[in-house]
């Protein structure tokens, strides 16, 4: 392997701006060989542009590093034959077959054998009796199924992965990420971009990040802990009138509504038990103290971040 | 069934070739989405068989039946039999026989008529005394091509027709004199050469057309990003869009210099073998600025204005629609440097003159050199990130 030091991906000060505004501000990172690393964050918080700027499809502003061992700024073509990048949007040719579309990227990828490459990954993927379906007409999860089979045909060392599973269903979402745990076991590197906390929860480790800037990052576990959050979970009678009451009180940083249950959450412990003291003792509320969920934290964050923009 | 359900057989990647390898995926790509796409399949037959028939049948050289009149000043037996005559040639028909000047030059204005003949007093009289009297035939030239194709070979039509007439006989010249006037236009011009200049004209437009929009087509398809993702690069890009439509547009030059020998009977009196030879290299430089105007604009309807703004000076400045020679300066200058100006030279010297390579080497050395140009723009203005 290149670089030989476990890192696949090293970036440091990472800064990128379209038309004077701002899209990833100092971004560095580190992500190991072999690891699912989860990309998080709101819509338009520069995850597609930082994705972008690691497969040599933007060049950073101002920043520098490695992706497999390669400078980003000088070896874009390097990278590219060792990166399978899967897009936001299906990017593959819809008026071509599943064949001709996996055959397409094997030749250009230089595949010995172009024809027998595709025909297996037909067979891998489930394909076979569709692979002269076009692509344009496949449902959702199977063009995301096939967007996969087209990126790890040329056997890449890293795969960049964009919101793969927006708009697919819960069933393909699981087969897919099985997919991807059982590609990295294999010596993978899987960098995946997405909005589901399920899907975070799957990661080795995650980053969470909002207007372009890195808030945290880390295991699951070092981010629930780094956020040093205590959260409430309140059940019973007029959450929402509670959650209005509650909202901007002192020591409250976040009030939000989980189904039947209401989580309120916040840094300061005292000034946080102070301000839902005179609710506490209400018998139609029954309030639970509990470790706060990823969702919690991160929607903490995403309120945090929103006050310095 | 998943991905993890078999080991992934290992599939060699080889090095060597690449670049034939990446232009060769690229080539394949474009025909099957050329095959795939039925209207546009469509048209590459389509347009060059319609425009052509359209062309080649409104713009027609030897008009038939045109109405005409005739000043009748006298109503005698030559008269009658040189109308017949006139009217056996089959480009007369006469809808309206006057006895007054007025009346016939209204005829003529108001554009009932695009042909007078006047027959004037005491014409027969004067034929047999051998005065070779004049036979006035006057045209409306505000369309010079109908007017002077018909003029021209009046003298001969008249002569044949009349030959075996009874009163005259077989006279060693014309017993009178047509006296042809072109009005409104006396200085007809006409071109005799449309087919030919045909052949450029369209395959100017459909391979503008054609890579114009390939480029685009891929950026707002959103396959650009993929591709951009791949290792190939813009060289081989670009040959891989232009090659297919090489044929295409062989399929298309050889569609309409078929109909036009078939159909409109143009001679083809040069080297066929030069003649393919010199339009492939047209074709490929009419790809490679489509495919420069691909790589400049934003988005397919600016690819089709784009294509347009060399398309329209195209027709206009080469020497399609008006005299090359009879521009200004400064319109010959612009005409140079369009590829349809060089090639129109080159069609119409082949088919039309039967020229030869070394009579042509000027324009297809323009032509590779328009060429070099155009494909050179478009490898460095191909953008290789999505910055």
């Amino acid at each position: 392997m290149n670089g030989g030091n476990g890192i696949a991906i090293d970036v440091k000060g990472l800064t990128k701006s379209f038309g004077g505004r701002e899209v990833v501000h100092d971004l560095s990172m580190q992500v190991k060989r072999g690891s699912i690393y989860g990309f998080l964050g709101p819509n338009g918080s520069g995850k597609t542009t930082t994705i972008r700027i690691l497969c040599g499809l933007l060049t950073p502003d101002s920043g520098e590093g490695t992706c497999l061992g390669y400078d980003i700024r000088r070896d874009a073509e390097k990278i590219k034959r060792q990166v399978g990048y899967m897009t936001q949007r299906f990017s593959l040719y819809q008026d071509l077959s599943v064949r001709e579309n996996l055959e397409f990227v094997a030749r250009l990828y230089g595949l010995a054998d172009a024809r027998g490459a595709a025909r297996d990954m037909i067979q891998r993927l489930g394909l076979s009796g569709r692979e002269e379906q076009l692509a344009g007409e496949l449902s959702g999860g199977w063009k995301q199924r096939l967007a996969l089979g087209a990126c790890t045909l040329p056997s890449p060392k890293l795969l960049l992965l964009d919101e793969p599973t927006a708009g697919v269903d819960p069933k393909a979402r699981r087969d897919f990420w099985n997919e991807i745990h059982a590609l990295a076991s294999d010596g993978l590197t899987v960098l995946v971009s997405t909005h589901y906390m399920d899907e975070a929860e799957r990661c080795h480790e995650i980053a969470y990040i909002a207007y372009g800037h890195l808030l945290t990052h880390g295991t699951v576990e070092e981010v629930i802990a780094k956020s040093a959050l205590t959260t409430y979970t309140v059940t019973g009678e007029d959450l929402n009138g509670l959650g209005a009451a509650l909202t901007g009180k002192p020591g409250v940083d976040m009030v939000a509504p989980f189904g039947t249950s209401l989580h309120v959450s916040g840094r300061d412990v005292a000034a946080l038990e102070a301000s839902i003291a005179p609710w506490r003792e209400k018998s139609d509320l029954h309030w639970h103290k509990s470790s706060p969920s990823l969702e919690d934290v991160f929607i903490e964050l995403m309120g945090r971040s929103k006050d310095n923009f | 069934m998943s991905l993890s359900d078999q080991a992934a057989p290992t599939h060699e990647i080889r090095e060597r070739f690449g670049f034939w390898k990446r232009s060769y995926a690229m080539l394949v790509k474009e025909f099957i989405q050329l095959k795939r796409d039925r209207v546009s399949f469509a048209m590459i037959v389509m347009l060059p068989v319609m425009q052509l028939l359209l062309f080649g049948y409104a713009i027609n050289t030897t008009p038939h039946n045109m109405p005409s009149a005739v000043l009748l000043q006298e109503d005698s037996d030559l008269a009658r039999s040189v109308l017949k005559a006139l009217e056996n040639t089959a480009y007369f028909r006469f809808i309206y026989e006057v006895h007054d000047v007025d009346d016939f030059d209204n005829l003529l204005k108001s554009g009932k008529v695009l042909f007078g003949v006047e027959i004037p007093r005491g014409f027969e009289r004067a034929v047999r005394r051998g005065d070779r009297p004049a036979l006035l035939v006057a045209a409306d030239a505000t369309d010079p091509i109908a007017a002077s194709a018909a003029l021209g070979s009046l003298g001969m039509v008249v002569q044949t027709a009349l030959a075996h007439d009874l009163y005259i006989g077989n006279p060693p010249e014309m017993p009178f004199e047509i006296r042809a006037h072109a009005r409104y236009n006396p200085a007809a011009s006409s071109s005799l050469n449309i087919v030919p200049g045909l052949v450029g004209t369209i395959l100017t437009m459909t391979m503008l057309i054609f890579t114009a929009l390939s480029v685009t087509r891929e950026v707002e398809r959103g396959t650009m990003e993929s591709l951009l993702s791949m290792p190939i690069k813009p060289v081989e890009v670009m040959f891989g869009k232009i090659i297919p439509y090489v044929l295409v547009g062989f399929v298309q030059a050889f569609l309409i210099i078929g109909i036009g020998v078939g159909l409109f009977g143009v001679p083809v009196l040069g080297n066929l073998f030069l003649l393919a030879l010199l339009s492939t290299l047209f074709i490929t430089t009419n790809l490679s600025i489509g495919y420069t105007i691909s790589t400049v604009v934003q988005n397919q309807l600016q690819a089709v204005q784009m294509s347009m703004m060399v398309f329209l000076p195209s027709i206009l400045l080469s020497g399609f629609m008006f005299p090359f020679a009879g521009m200004p300066a400064w319109a010959q200058y612009v005409g140079e440097a369009l590829p349809l100006t060089h090639y129109l030279r080159i069609v119409r010297a082949i088919m039309l003159k039967g020229a030869t390579m070394q009579n042509l080497r000027f324009d297809a050395l323009a032509l590779a050199i328009l060429m070099l140009v155009a494909m050179t723009i478009a490898v460095t203005r191909f953008r290789r990130t999505l910055d």
